[in-house]
């Protein structure tokens, strides 16, 4: 009973604090600084997506930006999550808790993102998603709290799988992991497909991770689909590509459509593997001239050209520090509701504006991989054949089971 | 054993004496630690302290079974993430249902599961053993990510705190703390009485020579499973709390390296010994907490691997162990 | 076409051959566990970062060096396997004579050093190493086309595991070695330099990882973290053909492998889970596995 007392004691101590530190944030900037937190995976498997890059093309967006707004001085402070949604959600826990952090940027593997939106929401911070693909992040794990940037699942496999069904591949052989993530992708591309009039002639749901794709590959080959489709992401997308190219998948009249590839991933896997591969892609350093002079510069600074993910993190903290400019407040509410009255026209988005659901769409692009003759340098890997326009491209909001949507 | 009956012998009073006084010392001395632990959330960050108490305490489960029944498992992430995942998944479909019976219900489950790994794999000894644990916990890290109620890769979100008893509302951090803290203290308590009764001490007898164990009549697997059963709860004790605290749940604590983590708390801390696993886990999860903000971000996996080599090399007996050494050898 | 439950007889002959590609990788790893526990009680837990250090040490070599693939296959498991015998020499002697588990401790810290390092020079998205000329494109087997790649795997993998077993079964350097770890102080007190034997020996079960990392970089993508995941698999593999015996290992490699391969027909969800049910099963039936001997 001594116990209970004490507790409640304290629970009266720690809540007359916590008022006082939030009646401090309604002034117009919490301790007299901006504060920044990068959450991303630095050291495992999407170090290469987003990780030390995206902290310096942050880095390289706050000093663009003058190093302060109005006079304001911007913090970064950044952490490793290990794609633990643990470490993740306890870094954040703290941030908010003591260094008073005002937005958390970076945000890459799914379970790290939709555990650190639902502490932001509890505790109503800001939280910038631009590494993650889960299209689940602005659908039914929406908050009012955290805006999703750069892409999501829906456009990759909506804007390949259409693409290549008009192209004549209308028969498709899946290549599913088993679980949770795979079986959304799988159902997403099932419905494109069937609406275009194709059909799905079969599939396999592999386990994750898979080494060895050689048997699902030879699965596919023997069902006769014009296409092969990989429900998968990462590593087991990498492995199941080399293997298709190694048993010749390709030569036999098959072709692959890759709905979760980025950059990294064929720079790694090289041309003679990818080649001809259609995907979808939020951004391309070498879209246009704007993009070019961006991604010079980000090269000069890490030595790889930047991902979609990392000039996303560009432009959604220049984004987030203009709103905050603009509505003179670093009050996360406030600068929510300005994030989303400001149009985004920039190197990376082009007709981008922030929805209820919290989705940033804006343009999406149909690229295809070069062949090793067409390619002319390192990183010279895509050609954008086609625009999809931003309105088509995300999950329409009639569709969203978003609690933030009236529908 | 003999040396202090001989002395129980010649002077009684004086032994009984003695040994009264280190048990003086002893309460003490825990009683100054729980003063520490008591006053510890108004000095540092409590949830960083929460974490802290949740690992020691899944520490010192691992440390009865290695340290004092001398089996090393390699599984030990298994029962941390079963009893994470029930607690979780059943206080988030179940608004109505309070902290403590999710916990206790995660602890059952982690308690169910020692009871099948134990029976599998209580027969093997020393490297078959471990390699045994380290398949099953395998296995389930396979059911965690294919089992719906798990999330799979996205993992539990947004575990309720909820209220205490129905009336101590835990979405206070002080208050979640000194719930955790009295959740430690009982787990500590349970490991300390095990140790030092009688079953206690046939098990480390068993360590020590098991044929002889066999030949003096003791039913040597029942008592190796008893210790492994014990140990998985109290396992999944700190991985419910831990659920309870962070309100999440995911594959992390499922993973064979949690299973390595674990090992190097127990290790670094000292082995058999009652308070290393709380040092040990104290350290280990500062370090990551300090290095993950800091530069060297990149190479905590590095770091960790150096203290393991540094460890099993040169420091085999832990912090505790070591000082312990010391103070025998200085002081008595 | 013949049909044998509901699959066709060419796809499940086809599924059969790959199974065994695969087990011949379990064979060579697992064997080299066999090799270094049967002779120096050690459980080799770098093992799975040995197999790495092959494939990166055949990458690193052609892209700097410009050695090709053949001269890889002989010279990278002979420079990990050295690596390997200082690491025996400087730090696994020291705890020989400790209990067998601080072994295994002190070779999961390694892993985790090796692979952490890796990790931070070269990422984790993985990197392509190609085959020679000469086994590139595939052959029509009649009921598959198999890439010649894999082909010459399966030989070279089977090919060295009888070159092992002969070796240490069969040769009087192998006797020796038998006869050392069973009472290394007679063999000393007959002039045998036992410490040396050990070292060496070390050397060649680190050596046959590596030699199984050099196989494998033109199949997968060369990564820091490609040995972690294959190695607890391993390990199941190891627990179900007992761990004392050289011929075990080689027969349960291969034997998973073709389970495996089984399951990716019928049960495709089960494939990465099917090695730990056998190995329950196993241990419910023997112990000390199917060709173990009770401790």
């Amino acid at each position: 009973m001594k116990f209970n007392k004490k507790t409640l004691a304290y629970c009266v101590a720690a809540a007359a604090a916590s008022s006082l530190v939030a009646s401090a944030a309604q002034a117009q900037m919490s301790d007299d600084e901006i504060r920044i937190g990068y959450l991303a995976d630095m050291s495992g498997t999407y170090r290469d997506l987003a990780g030390p890059g995206g902290l310096t093309a942050m880095e390289m967006a706050v000093e663009d930006f003058g190093g302060s707004v109005n006079g304001t001085p911007v913090e970064i402070f950044s952490a490793d999550d290990r794609n633990s949604a643990d470490v993740g959600a306890n870094t954040v826990r703290q941030w908010i808790d003591s260094d008073n952090v005002d937005m958390v940027g970076g945000l890459v593997a799914s379970s790290v993102s939709i555990a650190v939106s639902n502490l932001i929401e509890e505790n109503d911070g800001l939280a910038i998603v631009s590494g993650s693909a889960a299209s689940s992040i602005t659908n039914e794990h929406c908050t009012p709290n955290h805006i999703h940037w750069v892409y999501d699942t829906y456009p990759l496999a909506n804007g390949t799988a259409k693409a290549v069904v008009e192209q004549g591949g209308d028969s498709w052989f899946m290549l599913t992991a088993d679980y949770a993530f795979g079986h959304a992708l799988e159902a997403d591309v099932t419905s494109v497909v069937e609406a275009s009039g194709g059909e799905i002639v079969g599939g396999v749901r592999h386990p994750f991770p898979t080494n060895d794709f050689s048997s699902y590959i030879l699965q596919a080959q023997g069902s006769g689909a014009k296409i092969v489709g990989l429900a998968n992401a990462g590593s087991d997308t990498v492995n199941a590509i080399t293997t298709a190219s190694q048993f010749g998948l390709t030569q036999s009249g098959q072709q692959l459509a890759g709905l979760l590839i980025f950059l990294n991933d064929v720079h790694a896997l090289g041309l003679e593997a990818t080649q001809n591969l259609l995907l979808t892609t939020g951004w391309y350093w070498d879209m246009d001239e704007q993009s070019r002079e961006w991604a010079e510069r980000y090269f000069d600074e890490v030595g790889r050209m930047p991902t979609m993910v990392q000039a996303g993190i560009y432009s959604s903290t220049t984004h987030y520090l203009k709103a905050v400019e603009a509505a003179g407040t670093d009050d996360p509410e406030t600068v929510r509701a300005q994030m989303a009255e400001m149009p985004i026209d920039d190197f990376f988005a082009r007709n981008g504006r922030i929805r209820e659901d919290g989705r940033m769409v804006h343009d999406m692009y149909l690229a295809q991989v070069k062949t090793p003759e067409e390619s002319t340098g390192e990183w010279d890997l895509y050609e954008i054949l086609s625009t999809i326009p931003a309105e088509e491209a995300y999950r329409p909001l009639s569709e969203s089971q978003c609690k933030l949507v009236q529908n | 054993m003999t040396q202090s009956q001989h002395e129980a012998i010649a002077a009684p009073s004086m032994v009984v004496e003695r040994q009264r006084r280190a048990k003086q010392r002893r309460t003490l001395f825990y009683l100054a630690l729980i003063a520490v632990g008591l006053v510890a959330p108004f000095l540092a960050y409590p949830v960083f302290l929460m974490k802290i108490l949740c690992f020691a305490l899944f520490a010192c489960a691992f440390n009865l079974l290695l340290g004092y029944a001398g089996l090393l498992s390699f599984g030990h992430a298994a029962f941390l993430a079963s009893g994470g995942y029930v607690t979780g998944y059943l206080l988030a479909s179940y608004p109505g249902l309070t902290p403590e019976l999710g916990i206790i219900a995660g602890t059952l489950s982690a308690t169910l599961l020692g009871v099948l790994f134990g029976v599998l794999s209580i027969r093997r000894q020393g490297i078959y053993f471990a390699m045994v644990t380290l398949a099953l916990a395998q296995l389930m890290f396979f059911v965690y990510i294919q089992a719906p109620f798990t999330g799979g890769e996205d993992g539990l979100h947004g575990v309720p705190r909820g209220e205490l008893l129905g009336f101590i509302n835990l979405s206070n951090n002080m208050a979640m703390y000194y719930f955790v803290f009295a959740i430690f203290l009982f787990g500590f308590a349970l490991i300390q009485r095990t140790v030092n009764s009688p079953f206690g001490q046939v098990l480390k007898a068993i360590r020590e020579n098991e044929p002889r164990a066999v030949s003096l009549g003791y039913n040597v697997d029942a008592y190796k499973l008893l210790a492994f059963v014990l140990s998985a709860a109290i396992a999944g004790l700190a991985g419910s709390t831990k659920t309870v605290v962070f309100q999440l749940a995911s594959l992390t604590d499922a993973h064979w390296h949690m299973s390595g983590e674990v090992i190097l708390m127990t290790l670094l801390g000292g082995v058999g010994t009652l308070l290393g696993p709380v040092m040990g886990a104290s350290l280990v999860v500062s370090l990551q907490h300090l290095l993950a903000q800091s530069p060297l971000g990149n190479w905590v996996s590095v770091i960790l691997g150096i203290i393991f080599v540094v460890c099993v090399l040169s420091f085999r007996s832990g912090i505790v162990g070591e000082l312990a050494k010391m103070y025998r050898k200085n002081f008595k | 076409m013949m049909m044998i439950f509901g699959v066709p007889m060419a796809v499940l002959m086809g599924q059969l051959t790959l199974g065994l590609v695969n087990g011949a990788f379990y064979a060579l790893l697992s064997l080299g566990l066999a090799v270094i526990f049967g002779l120096l009680k050690i459980v080799n837990f770098a093992h799975g970062a040995q197999y790495m250090l092959g494939a990166f040490a055949a990458l690193l070599g052609f892209r700097y060096l410009g050695i090709n693939y053949w001269l890889a296959l002989i010279l990278v498991p002979l420079v990990v396997g050295c690596f390997g015998m200082l690491m025996e020499r400087f730090l696994l002697r020291r705890i020989a004579h400790l209990d067998h588990l601080y072994g295994l401790l002190l070779t999961f810290g390694l892993a985790l050093i090796f692979e952490g390092t890796l990790v931070n020079i070269f990422g984790v998205s993985g990197a392509r190493y190609s085959a020679p000329e000469a086994l590139q494109g595939g052959m029509n087997l009649g009921f598959m086309f198999l890439p010649v790649y894999r082909g010459w795997v399966l030989v070279a993998a089977l090919a060295m595991c009888f070159f092992t077993w002969f070796m240490i079964e069969r040769t009087r350097l192998g006797a020796y070695l038998r006869a050392g770890t069973e009472n290394s102080q007679l063999m000393q007190a007959f002039g045998v330099n036992v410490p040396l034997l050990i070292t060496l020996t070390y050397g060649f079960g680190v050596g046959l990882a590596a030699f199984a990392g050099v196989l494998a970089a033109p199949l997968y993508p060369v990564s820091p973290t490609m040995g972690s995941s294959l190695l607890i698999v391993v390990f199941a593999v190891v627990v179900i053909g007992g761990m004392g015996s050289i011929l075990g290992a080689i027969i349960t490699g291969l034997s998973m492998g073709i389970i495996e391969g089984l399951t990716k027909v019928y049960y495709p969800e089960a494939a990465n889970t099917v090695i730990f049910l056998v190995m329950i099963l196993v241990l419910l039936l023997r112990p000390a596995g199917l060709f173990g001997k009770e401790a």
